[in-house]
């Protein structure tokens, strides 16, 4: 920058060097945001490494918690190890056809008028407290059928709806339109275009919104308190019209126990349940920028 | 976009004399029925909890959310909310007044400082820790978050600004209305830190080199022309930030120790709308401590529908002004 110009006193009359040093303060705040903001992952993740690396052995999730007071030798959480297998499996059986079908309809077949009313639905039902929709299932379902996994899975797919939906909705949106022109011109009915042509397209997109709705569903505690935590057997079960203990209630139970013992366990699940989040949700982000950019479009 | 090429009509009505396909109409028709599934579990859980709050809402009325109390002795049943509302507004208003400024700051840091190598990377962190589930935050928050605050944090606050009726006595076990706040605080932080990301990507160009080729500093370029035109959004994000705080049940319960009363102590313990109905799971007395326990949900979902309602229309009026896509935040 030439300054010949302006001398020095003319420069501090404007105020230069006060304002530069703002914006070196200013630069230097937004730095140690991102630090801060970094160092609450970091602090957490090795939080939970360091204390759950110990207590972390293959009986957590082969054996069953024991029951009643006098316990002796390892014990682990293979009920919920378990539980959560079968409550977040029946629940993506449930929000995964059903969150692809809602994009379909809105992408492929509504009016806007319509398309705009159900998205701003799926936006609401996206903002709806997870604990408002234990409530709300254990209204449904708990009364009167008593609690169930199948509670918690309908309460898990309810939270994994939106999400699915969402992120079919923006890959369908990618595709383009020649492409079923192309197929309607041919001769292929509507149906057939849909399911064959534009469908296979959006895989990349639906895999990676259903995996982001699985690590999302599978940390979720909120949703099974009222569903599915009270009543459950310390061993291991697969029958889903049983309530099931879950990884998360299980965590949450622990935590709250004035056994320390509880505590090293509640910490080495919540170890395999962060691991398993984090690589979850490290991998649709990567899935998510690949497919992308194979169709042509960058974020 | 559907077919863009042809009129929507011609591609959605059979032509004429063109026979109707049973494949097209049965995929419409099943499709269709999901849409309006999911568009009828927003009023069924509406009416799920209307129902189930009703016989607290016919007994209490518009009383329980000004009174305090939380009493289950059968034949001197009284419920009110006041004290959970005031736990949820000093936690969450407190949670977005930390996390809010900071969100921000990291959003700026994201688009215009970092330099080129570090901006994906630290945005993926920066949004994992939305990933990490409440319980673990929770169990983090009780055996490393609390203790740190109660040995390190709380006895300096309380000496040098002990004078605000905030910062009173330390907390004896960890468990106090201010870990609570900062738990939130953490878990609010991505979320609106991701939704200003995206909107300061969509600041144009040309307004920014135009600030700065009239002179400003960069932090001038950013007071001066990024937050305003991103303002609508901010405050959108802030609205979504607010609302997961006040639904956040689980890792507030973890760290908030409970009790029904009402105080400005941050470092005592409290309870919130969500939490109290969290710590309740295993049971309650009472049909009527049930259904009051339902009572504290509706006022939540109507919170969070107005929330999400008033964030949604500002953000839909900005997308429509900038066509920016936002990311949303979910209430946990």
């Amino acid at each position: 920058m030439s300054t010949h110009s302006l001398t020095k006193a003319a420069l501090r009359a404007e105020g230069l060097p006060r304002r530069r040093a703002t914006n070196r303060l200013m630069e230097l705040l937004a730095w140690l945001a991102a630090a801060v903001a970094m160092g609450f992952l970091v602090l957490i993740v090795w939080s939970v490494a360091r204390r759950g690396w110990s207590e972390l052995n293959l009986d957590l999730i082969t054996k069953s918690p024991a029951s009643g007071f006098l316990t002796t030798g390892r014990q682990g959480l293979a009920n919920a190890f378990a539980g959560t297998l079968v409550i977040v499996l029946l629940a993506t059986l449930m929000a995964l056809p059903t969150g692809i079908l809602v994009a379909v309809y809105l992408n492929e077949f509504a009016q806007r008028a319509i398309r705009d009313a159900v998205s701003i639905a799926l936006d609401v039902l996206n903002g709806v407290p997870a604990i408002v929709i234990g409530i709300f299932v254990y209204g449904l379902f708990v009364l009167g059928h008593g609690p169930s996994a199948f509670a918690g899975s309908f309460a898990l797919a309810v939270i994994m709806l939106p999400l699915v939906a969402r992120s079919t909705m923006e890959v369908l949106a990618l595709v383009p339109g020649a492409l079923r022109e192309a197929s309607l011109a041919l001769g292929v009915p509507r149906w057939r275009t849909t399911l064959s042509v534009v469908l296979p397209q959006t895989v990349g997109g639906i895999v990676t919104g259903t995996t982001l709705a699985v690590a999302r569903a599978a940390g979720e505690t909120a949703p099974l308190l009222f569903t599915s935590s009270v009543g459950v057997g310390t061993q291991v079960h697969w029958t889903p019209h049983h309530p099931l203990q879950s990884v998360p209630v299980a965590i949450f139970e622990l935590s709250e126990s004035p056994d320390p013992k509880d505590h090293a366990r509640a910490w080495a699940a919540a170890l395999v349940l962060l691991v398993f989040i984090l690589l979850a949700s490290l991998s649709a982000r990567w899935l998510a920028t690949r497919h992308r950019s194979r169709l042509g479009t960058s974020r | 976009m559907s077919a863009a090429g042809l009129a929507p009509d011609e591609t959605r009505r059979p032509l004429e004399g063109r026979r109707v396909r049973f494949g097209d109409l049965a995929l419409q028709g099943v499709a269709g029925a999901a849409a309006a599934a999911a568009t009828a579990v927003v009023g069924l859980i509406a009416w799920k909890v209307i129902e189930g709050a009703w016989p607290s809402v016919t007994t209490f009325g518009f009383h329980f959310v000004t009174r305090i109390a939380w009493n289950p002795v059968v034949g001197r049943e009284v419920f009110g909310a006041a004290s959970f509302l005031f736990g949820t507004a000093v936690t969450s208003l407190v949670a977005l007044a930390l996390a809010g400024p900071l969100a921000i700051a990291v959003a700026l840091f994201l688009t215009e400082l970092a330099p080129r190598v570090l901006r994906a990377p630290v945005t993926a962190l920066v949004e994992t820790l939305a990933a990490v589930p409440s319980v673990v935050i929770g169990l983090w928050g009780i055996y490393v978050l609390g203790p740190i605050l109660r040995d390190h944090v709380e006895p300096s606050l309380h000496s040098t600004l002990g004078f605000l009726p905030l910062f009173g006595p330390p907390s004896s076990s960890g468990s106090s209305v201010f870990t609570a706040t900062v738990v939130l605080a953490m878990m609010i932080l991505p979320i609106v830190a991701s939704i200003t990301r995206e909107l300061f990507l969509g600041v144009p160009r040309e307004l920014k080199e135009g600030a700065l080729a009239l002179g400003t500093t960069r932090w001038e370029m950013v007071r001066g022309v990024m937050v305003p035109y991103a303002r609508g959004g901010i405050a959108a994000a802030l609205i979504l930030g607010l609302g997961r705080a006040v639904g956040e049940a689980i890792a507030v319960t973890q760290v908030i120790g409970g009790g029904v009363f009402i105080h400005w102590n941050l470092f005592d313990t409290g309870d919130t709308l969500a939490s109290k109905i969290a710590e309740s799971y295993q049971g309650a007395a009472t049909n009527l401590e049930v259904s009051s326990l339902v009572y504290l949900a509706l006022i939540l979902l109507v919170f969070s529908l107005l929330a999400n309602l008033s964030a949604q229309w500002v953000v839909r009026r900005v997308a429509r002004r900038q066509g920016v896509g936002l990311a949303r935040g979910r209430a946990g």
